[in-house]
């Protein structure tokens, strides 16, 4: 029986839902009340660049040939055309992806650094200093909206201390890191709050576990056992919601781009909103929904390394 | 085994109290525990589920939780310079642990990280108190394993504790315990959970076990059965006291407790068909336990004296046989001895 | 032979870090304290009296909003922009259209506290019915249902909102649609996953024999039992709701100019951050004042449905 077992199953769970998705990016644009084309061009509109919208998109031929038009079209790597850029969005996505992608790892990998500890020492000494100051001080966090809670970093340490850069994403893999520090911290905030709950909810009931106990009845030393027993298995518990808030920070991304001025996806979400440049936010939200199933394809997959009975199950 | 041989005691619980802080008031678990386990000697400790074997076990190795728990007394293990477990230091205490005393716990399914190898906890346990090459630790291991039964060891130890029966992987606790050769093996209900045929192997496992190593053993169950077949002396506990004690055979056949009596009728008699007998009522609570004796209000034999009545162990006519009963005299060969049945 | 008198901390090495001996007659006593205290539920009583009483504040000033801000959130005053705190008459300073800042926190608190309000309790409801009939009969029923809700986890919310809103037109009402359309998933799960374990309990198999209809059940037995779990949920749901109606009105998608909301009031004022700091700041004082008041609340009810320990 392989540690895997069930990965096949998985895999075509994930085609199922890599379907379900372009559906739902596909209605999207169709959700415009109107005229599509009339929407997509504004004031550009001439009867020509309308009737090649319509070709494109098919928008005069019954929906499944629609739908049929929008996968072939995907599969041949094109995502649309962007209207206000002039240029495919698989184009002009791509300029953007960079920033968001090293945001996103730095934002995760922040979190981790914060709430591994955090967590731990709060579910080990509960009660305690770190634990009743960690508590406060998260759920003040929590209520603080990323976008509001950047600014205010920004004002402190860009304005007032000049520690960082007000805006923009740097040159060279340190001017990245170091740009992107603030804003990387301020998803890492919010997005704590829920592992650090997790980890010590998980702690203190691995503490309670029998196997602690006969690791202690061995004569090893109690750090050790913290280390290799208590932490080992509690922080299983929190791989699950680390991949699943996931999306939560990838929405996060959105909003903290616009307030440090990152040129990543996020930001070219919002100006295509306001762009009226629906194809590229059809894409970027295809291409988001794709991002978060991967993530959550990969969790699973750590998750299995990890514990070697999440192979087993058969059923959900 | 002559008296003399045996007479060096190993480990001296001296009116041992454990007190639990719990929202409901304070739990006396353990109200006043003196017992004494001898070289070689396989101590038996019977109760019904709520007496405080259990505790008074954990208070001996010190694995009950740091919160809320109060504790007297003395826990004398005498081979280090009579030292008191309660008071001794945290890094004295993991240097007893394993080395000196072990316990085994009730349900081995939960007894191990559910996420690392058998193998691996078992090498954890044989180096905790050793030092010595990868492949000397991978080697004791093995032959750990092969000496409590478990077949095929070089694929067991990658195994995981869900790819083990029930028995198999208690085999392996037990292997575990063994590792470092303690003097002192708790073993804390070591069958309950497993089916019957099982229950039987374990037990012979862990006298073998006892007899090849001359090592001692406090074994603990609700099961008198179990406790009659294994061990030496015994010792009958109820409401978070002891009520008897004294050897096998003079518990057997001379019970002079009422509550030891009614549990020996309650046993299934063999090859007879009769009524089941049990003991009517309920364990007594051990928040604010009323002075007097706690089996008053289920003893056949009770008078209005013993709920008033300051307990203390008696001394009766056999060596090291007490009682916590001052009408034991009447106890033994009581013709007119009847535990009522119920359902 | 008796028992031997306690001789207490005799030919012990220093005393374990976390133990204290006691001598046996002060044992009991000590043990009295500790149990005395934990068993005090002031404690936890206070975080959900804290919470409510902070919720109730907010409220109050929302509604109270004309008689407490005096002035007309929208009434531009070209004279003042700019004003910091206590000068003029503005308690908090007016923004660069000389708004007072006070009228449009009290007054923009309406529209975040109507979504955190109105759009949780459409969702909670919605989402809970799907996740209990989901739960409850299993099967197929079970499978459409969650693939569908599988189906919306698989998209940032934030996105899908943008997305959704983007297509439609920004607007209040709109945020409302789009929230209902996506929130109401994480119920339908938590719901779910509650259902199938209480289906299995003694108290539903009885119902079941004794002949009642299985709408009965799930809502007469099976809701009211499991029901907490999704309450609690729902405070941490409300503070997401506020939050991104925030955010959307940050984003210029929410609320559209002049309605004063908390979200485009901190958006105003990042373009004078450095200058006028109050106007940036304040309102997001104010979310998270109304954050941690449902934070406070979900806590105190997750202890008293759930007395673990803390």
């Amino acid at each position: 029986m392989s540690r895997f077992g069930t990965l096949p199953r998985r895999l075509i769970h994930l085609v199922i839902i890599l379907f379900g998705i372009t559906l739902v990016t596909f209605f999207l644009l169709r959700l415009i009340p109107g005229d599509p084309a009339l929407a997509i061009l504004g004031s550009s509109y001439t009867h020509a660049r309308a009737t090649a919208i319509d070709a494109s998109l098919g928008l005069n031929k019954p929906i499944w040939t629609q739908y049929g038009l929008f996968m072939d079209h995907l599969f041949h790597g094109n995502l649309g055309y962007s209207y206000f850029y002039s240029e495919s969005a698989t184009t002009v996505i791509s300029q953007h992806l960079a920033p968001t992608v090293f945001l996103v790892i730095y934002s995760a990998v922040l979190a981790a650094a914060i709430s591994l500890p955090l967590g731990f020492i709060s579910g080990v000494r509960r009660g305690g200093v770190v634990d009743q100051s960690t508590r406060v001080f998260f759920t003040i966090s929590f209520a603080m909206p990323a976008f509001w809670l950047g600014i205010i970093m920004l004002l402190v340490f860009s304005v007032h201390l000049n520690v960082f850069p007000l805006s923009g994403f740097g040159a060279g893999i340190i001017g990245h890191l170091h740009s992107l520090f603030l804003p990387a911290l301020t998803i890492a905030l919010g997005f704590s709050t829920v592992l650090i709950r997790s980890l010590r909810a998980a702690t203190i009931s691995t503490l309670q576990a029998e196997f602690i106990d006969t690791a202690r009845m061995k004569g090893i030393a109690y750090p050790t056992v913290l280390r290799r027993h208590v932490f080992r298995v509690a922080v299983l518990a929190v791989v699950a919601v680390y991949g699943v808030n996931l999306a939560y920070l990838i929405s996060g991304t959105v909003l903290v781009e616009n307030v440090f001025s990152l040129p990543g996806l996020g930001q070219l979400l919002v100006n295509s909103v306001s762009n009226r440049d629906y194809p590229v936010v059809q894409a970027v939200a295809l291409l988001f929904a794709v991002l978060i199933v991967l993530i959550n394809l990969l969790t699973d997959i750590t998750q299995a390394s990890l514990d070697p009975r999440v192979g087993q199950e058969i059923g959900e | 085994m002559t008296a003399g041989e045996r007479d060096t005691a190993l480990l001296s619980v001296r009116d041992l109290r454990t007190y639990l802080a719990t929202r409901h008031g304070v739990v006396r678990a353990v109200d006043g525990v003196s017992l004494e386990v001898r070289e070689a000697e396989v101590l038996g400790v019977v109760g019904e589920s709520g007496c405080g074997k259990t505790v008074t076990c954990r208070t001996i190795m010190g694995l009950m939780p740091r919160k809320g728990t109060y504790s007297s007394g003395e826990v004398i293990y005498h081979p280090r310079g009579e030292a008191n477990l309660l008071t001794v230091s945290q890094k004295e205490l993991q240097r007893l642990r394993g080395s000196q005393l072990a316990m085994i716990f009730q349900d081995p399914m939960t007894a191990l990280n559910p996420v690392r190898t058998v193998g691996d906890q078992l090498i954890e346990a044989v180096t905790a108190h050793a030092r010595m090459s990868r492949e000397e630790a991978h080697g004791r291991a093995i032959s750990l394993l092969v000496r409590v039964g478990i077949p095929a060891p070089d694929q067991r130890m990658k195994d995981y504790p869900f790819q083990f029966s029930g028995g198999m992987l208690q085999r392996a606790l037990i292997a575990i315990a063994l590792a470092s050769e303690p003097k002192l093996l708790l073993a804390d209900e070591p069958t309950t959970s497993l089916d019957v045929i099982i229950q039987d192997q374990i037990l012979s496992l862990l006298l073998e076990l006892q007899r090849d190593t001359g090592m001692s053993m406090i074994l603990v169950s609700h099961d008198l059965a179990v406790i009659t077949e294994v061990c030496d002396r015994i010792v009958v506990m109820y409401g978070g006291q002891i009520v008897e004690e004294g050897d096998t055979a003079t518990i057997i056949s001379e019970p002079r407790h009422p509550y030891t009596r009614a549990l020996l009728e309650a046993l299934p008699q063999g090859g007879e068909r009769g009524q089941l007998r049990s003991i009517p009522g309920a364990p007594p609570s051990l928040i604010d336990a009323p002075p007097g004796c706690r089996f008053a209000p289920r003893c056949p034999l009770a008078t209005d004296e013993c709920s008033s009545w300051a307990t203390e162990l008696l001394d009766t006519d056999g060596p090291g046989h007490r009682v916590r009963c001052w009408r034991h005299q009447e106890v033994r060969g009581s013709a007119t001895w009847q535990a009522s049945d119920s359902a | 032979m008796t028992s031997q008198r306690f001789a207490g901390g005799s030919g012990g090495s220093s005393p374990r870090a976390s133990w204290t001996l006691h001598p046996s007659e002060a044992l009991l006593k000590v043990a009295e304290r500790t149990a005395k205290r934990s068993r005090s539920t002031g404690r936890r009583r206070m975080v959900l009296i804290i919470g409510l009483a902070m919720l109730g504040i907010a409220i109050l000033a929302i509604v109270g909003a004309p008689l407490l801000a005096g002035v007309s959130p929208i009434k531009i005053d070209v004279l003042h922009p700019l004003s910091p705190p206590g000068t003029g008459g503005h308690l908090l300073g007016t923004d660069q259209f000389g708004r007072d800042v006070l009228a449009r926190i009290l007054y923009g608190g309406r529209i975040d506290l109507a979504i955190a309000f109105g759009a949780t309790s459409v969702t909670l409801v919605f989402g809970t019915i799907v996740g209990l009939v989901a739960g409850y009969f299993g099967g197929w029923v079970d499978n459409l249902l969650m693939r569908i809700v599988d189906l919306f986890f698989a998209f940032p919310f934030l996105v899908l909102i943008i997305a959704i809103i983007a297509m439609l037109g920004p607007s209040i009402f709109n945020m409302f649609v789009a929230i209902w359309i996506t929130s109401w998933v994480s119920y339908a799960r938590i719901m779910r996953a509650q259902t199938i374990v209480a289906k299995k309990q003694q108290y539903v198999l009885a119902a079941r024999a004794l002949g009642y209809s299985r709408m009965r059940v799930m809502f007469r037995h099976i809701m009211p039992n499991t029901v907490s779990a999704v309450i609690v949920f729902s405070m941490v749901d409300a503070i997401g709701n506020i939050i991104l109606a925030a955010s959307l009105g940050f984003l210029g998608l929410g609320a559209q100019p002049p309605s004063p909301e908390w979200g485009t009031m901190i958006s105003d004022g990042q373009n004078y951050i450095l200058s006028s700091w109050w106007i940036a700041t304040l309102p997001g004082l104010a979310i998270v004042f109304v954050g941690v008041a449902f934070s406070l609340i979900g806590d105190g009810l997750a202890d008293i449905l759930r007395p673990g320990d803390r």
